[in-house]
């Protein structure tokens, strides 16, 4: 039952993932796959696999190309901020309906301003600065826990009914 | 090295020398009795294949070197395993078939040891040897086996991406490249260079790129896309936009992504009538045949 590509499930993790922010406590985790953000090439093998659990959890083209787009920016800034990290697609099951989790850490340096990385138009690379924050607005919940020197795990999560 | 080592390595080349012509043909029918081999391998180069590699291990014995790092090495030795290896994995032979297929070769040298002696010691002392001897051949040949058809996927992976990239001219000073799959930092430094190279060789005034086979767009994809058009345009060109899906154009928006700047058109066709219409320009006197 695991999605193709050279990807492990995350049953080994070295501390729970923080999930403070995420108010309801319990919802239940139905799958959940951990692949590797290293390199250029990963972030395509990962925006295949959220693609391809989009449509297992029965997502529209939409949102199918919402979620696809959010992983894509979050894995990205894993890859080129995080110096690479993983993400981790969780299919979760929620009051209303189903939905996709995605959970992507890296062991960088932290943001040290959250709110003005969120802020559209705010790179501190060569990017056009759209990309938390977009990713923000493309999924309906989204939490950042991250701080100077504290690596960056960002949860985001789509639902099928809102 | 001990003294019994040295009469095992004496006596195996005395074997390779004086019966080179029987291992070899009793290697080529090993591998060729054992189904070892993928496709397109003739006996005649597996012959010639197990005359390279017997000429080189006599010079290797003589080294000094263990016998685990006799093949790796001395360079003829070394060349020779790799060189077989690189061959099966081209043919398309499996890595398992390649590494047995040298390994193979321990049969038909202990054969002919045996013809030389009886002595049961010597005959184990001479297995040992051999088997320290070509196991890490069987090894190495399995690590060129990968290494090689990593190289070919790797080559491959270069050639799709500028295969599918081409520029196609789709009217007297219009060119159209149709994007496909990704547009990542490579494939962006590509499209534009065959891109900017088309414009001057055609000498062409609108470059139309299409997105319809570009599944996300994300915002390095769109960044790619912005400094593509700006190249076009540093060029004299203009450039149009089209093949946006809808839910990419929705996705673009939510993102906050401006491209406002750039002119876009929902499909291919709709952007040649407009590189058409900016071709034709408002005209100069504005008279004839200017009712569309």
């Amino acid at each position: 039952m695991a999605l193709p590509g050279d990807s492990t499930v995350a049953s080994r993790r070295p501390k729970p993932a923080p999930r403070a922010g995420d108010g309801e406590a319990g919802v239940p985790v139905t799958r959940q796959v951990t692949h590797q953000v290293r390199t250029e090439e990963d972030l395509l093998a990962v925006r295949h696999a959220v693609r391809a659990a989009t449509v297992e959890v029965g997502f529209g083209i939409v949102d199918q190309t919402r979620v696809v787009t959010a992983a894509s920016e979050l894995a990205r800034n894993a890859y080129v901020h995080g110096g690479g990290g993983s993400l981790t697609i969780e299919q979760v099951r929620g009051p209303a309906g189903r939905g996709l989790r995605l959970v992507v850490k890296d062991d960088g340096p932290g943001i040290a301003d959250l709110d003005t990385a969120l802020t559209d138009g705010f790179t501190t690379g060569a990017g056009l600065g759209h990309g938390l924050g977009g990713a923000r607005r493309l999924m309906d919940e989204f939490t950042v826990h991250t701080g100077a020197g504290q690596g960056t795990v960002v949860v985001a999560t789509r639902w099928t009914v809102r | 090295m001990s003294t019994s080592e040295a009469a095992v390595r004496e006596q195996l080349t005395r074997a390779l020398q004086e019966r080179d012509e029987e291992i070899a043909d009793r290697w080529v029918a090993l591998q060729l009795e054992q189904a070892l081999l993928g496709t397109d391998i003739s006996e005649a180069e597996l012959r010639e294949e197990a005359d390279s590699l017997i000429d080189a291990l006599v010079p290797g014995l003589e080294s000094d070197a263990p016998a685990e790092r006799v093949v790796t090495s001395h360079p003829g030795l070394h060349q020779a395993v790799v060189g077989l290896s690189l061959r099966r994995a081209r043919s398309g032979a499996t890595p398992t078939a390649t590494s047995l297929a040298v390994l193979a070769l321990k049969e038909a040298l202990l054969k002919a040891v045996q013809r030389e002696t009886r002595d049961a010691e010597e005959l184990f002392a001479t297995a040992v040897f051999i088997n320290r001897l070509l196991d890490v051949a069987g090894a190495l040949s399995f690590e060129t086996y990968v290494e090689g058809r990593e190289e070919i996927i790797r080559r491959q992976s270069q050639q799709l991406m500028e295969l599918s990239t081409p520029v196609v001219r789709l009217w007297k000073q219009v060119l159209a490249v149709p994007l496909i799959g990704t547009l990542d930092t490579a494939r962006t430094q590509i499209v534009m260079e065959n891109l900017l190279q088309a414009i001057q060789d055609h000498e062409a005034l609108v470059a139309i790129i299409d997105i319809t086979g570009v599944s996300t767009v994300d915002t390095a994809v769109a960044q790619h896309l912005m400094q593509t058009v700006n190249a076009v345009r540093l060029m004299g060109a203009d450039c149009v936009i089209s093949g946006i899906q809808p839910s990419i154009a929705q996705t673009i928006a939510q993102l906050g992504i401006d491209l406002s700047t750039i002119l876009t058109r929902a499909t291919l066709a709709d952007a040649l009538a407009a590189a058409i219409k900016l071709i034709d320009g408002p005209g100069p006197g504005g008279d004839e045949g200017e009712s569309r």
